[in-house]
């Protein structure tokens, strides 16, 4: 049995402040990730604050844009689509779909890379993997 | 300083609706609150701390202090933990009355998401505006049946646990169920009809998601002085756990729950072990949610759930563990999507031999419930009671 991905129409994401950065980079087909720069440790997700320390000495620097699945599943609605937590090489989980794939043969540990797929509007896109 | 033995239990009361059709949300915390205080042989009156969450209509406790008619309140509590709250609420009552903040706790929970026909499991939802983790969710599709397959798909992974393992805490739920005259699914199921049922968000099939349902319930706590002037069953606070758990800055770990925290520290306060335990309330909005909880509140080892809740282990009367003896969110009711409440509910009916006979666990004097709310793959509230007959 094959459940192919669709294009599934993505809802808007709202941007604030702290998090525009990312989302900027994120228009350009870039990944970043958070960096604590007291801690010299990435974080996920993007905020304004370390959440190591807690001071606003961060950055939001590239990731490599590739990584495993750690974990995913495939919601059987009208129009499936696969939600995860991809690892990245960096080292942080995050909460993500895996596109452009036949979802059935997806498995835990697989090797992915970044794809950014528009949303509504004049919003932002959505960070999401294919197989690599 | 504790609060092992500093507040009872005295007043518990489930709401029979499955379906309000015709009620408030507000009207229900009405019942419930009446209910409670006729289980307890308490009045209106008596009530100087109160207890209810964001589920409850209006500014944190404020509207409903107000249509509840309470104008003596000298403790308020709205702590909001999604569906463990009130779990967490008991063990806050219990601090309260201890330090002599108040004497009488009422804590309500009502809602209607069915007669609301709410899609609970299977929309994305969030809480509320300015979400922080929102923009790097929500596009996603997040919803909370997902978020409870990403654990049950990863534990599968690191353990080897299988559908069928997961099926049996099911089985166990509809054993119970069937005694339940209010209980929304009676039927007892087998692991083939729970592993051949619809798959919702792989590996959990319709048959691991609890219910959605209409009502609520209300507890009481209060001193042991009053407790014992009362003629109820002395149920003992004995010891309350809390704890978040979360996506630990991205470096999150989705093969335990909350419970790893806030088990331990129920334990020790009550200074009892998980093998001490007659009866457990165990927190099911999904089946992983159960086994999960299990490994992590101590009942058996890390990634030996699937094995503890086969062969029906979790049945009373046949197995080492009765767990949700009424049926619980799988088969009895999830009132407000929020089970927490029905959890502590069935512990004190076990601990007052009032459970139903079929299920009844014989001399039940120590049991535990437990609750996680929120969404276990992301960020979660998680609670533990242990309570004592005495």
């Amino acid at each position: 049995m094959a459940t192919m991905a669709s294009n599934r129409a993505l809802p808007a994401i709202q941007v604030d402040p702290t998090n525009k950065p990312y989302f900027d980079a994120a228009r350009e087909g870039k990944l970043l990730i958070g960096l604590c720069k007291d801690t010299n440790k990435h974080f996920w997700y993007p905020r304004g604050c370390s959440p190591f320390t807690l001071s606003n000495n961060v950055e939001m620097v590239p990731a490599k844009g590739t990584g495993t699945i750690y974990t995913y599943t495939v919601m059987r609605t009208k129009e499936p689509y696969c939600v995860a937590y991809v690892e990245l090489d960096e080292g942080v989980r995050i909460f993500t779909n895996i596109v452009d794939c036949d979802m059935d043969a997806l498995k835990i540990g697989q090797k992915v890379k970044v794809v950014f797929k528009p949303t509504t509007g004049d919003s932002p896109p959505a960070t999401m993997f294919t197989p690599a | 300083m504790s609060i092992n033995g500093k507040a009872y239990i005295v007043g518990a009361y489930e709401h029979p609706t499955r379906k309000a059709d015709n009620a408030s949300v507000a009207q229900l915390h009405a019942e419930v609150a009446y209910g409670a205080l006729q289980d307890a042989g308490l009045s209106h009156d008596d009530i100087d701390g109160y207890f209810c969450t964001g589920a409850a209509p209006g500014l944190g406790p404020l509207n409903m202090a107000d249509y509840l008619g309470f104008t003596k309140l000298k403790h308020l509590d709205s702590s909001d933990v999604g569906g463990s709250s009130y779990v967490m609420h008991v063990g806050h009552a219990a601090e309260a009355i201890a330090l002599g903040k108040c004497s009488i706790a009422l804590i309500t929970l009502a809602g209607r998401p069915r007669a609301e026909a709410m899609a609970t499991g299977t929309s994305p939802r969030t809480w509320g505006a300015n979400v922080p983790d929102d923009p790097f969710e929500m596009a996603y599709g997040r919803t909370v049946a997902n978020a409870y397959a990403l654990c049950a798909m990863r534990h599968m992974h690191e353990f080897g646990t299988t559908s069928e393992q997961l099926a049996w805490i099911k089985v166990a739920a509809s054993h119970h169920a069937q005694w339940n005259e209010h209980a929304m699914l009676r039927k007892v199921v087998t692991v083939e009809d729970v592993i051949n049922s619809p798959m919702v968000s792989d590996p959990l099939h319709r048959l691991d998601c609890c219910v959605i349902s209409d009502g609520g319930g209300a507890l009481i706590v209060t001193t042991p002085e009053i407790a014992k002037s009362l003629k109820r069953p002395l149920v003992k606070v004995k010891g309350a756990g809390e704890a978040t758990k979360n996506q630990n800055a991205g470096y999150t770990d989705l093969t335990f729950s909350g419970a790893r925290y806030s088990g331990p520290r129920a334990f020790e306060e009550a200074g009892v072990k998980p093998s001490d335990i007659q009866y457990a309330s165990i927190y099911d909005s999904f089946t992983i949610t159960v086994l999960m909880q299990l490994e992590d509140l101590g009942f058996c080892e890390k990634g030996q759930g699937g094995k503890f809740v086969s062969d029906g282990n979790l049945i009373s009367g046949v197995g080492k563990l009765p767990f949700n003896t009424d049926g619980g969110g799988l088969c009895n009711n999830h009132p407000a999507n929020r089970g927490g409440m029905t959890k502590v509910i069935e512990a004190v009916r076990q601990l007052r031999g009032e459970a139903h006979p079929k299920v009844q666990v014989p001399g039940c004097t120590l049991a535990l419930a437990h609750g996680t709310g929120g969404l276990l793959g992301t960020r979660h509230g998680s609670a533990t009671v242990v309570l004592e007959r005495v």
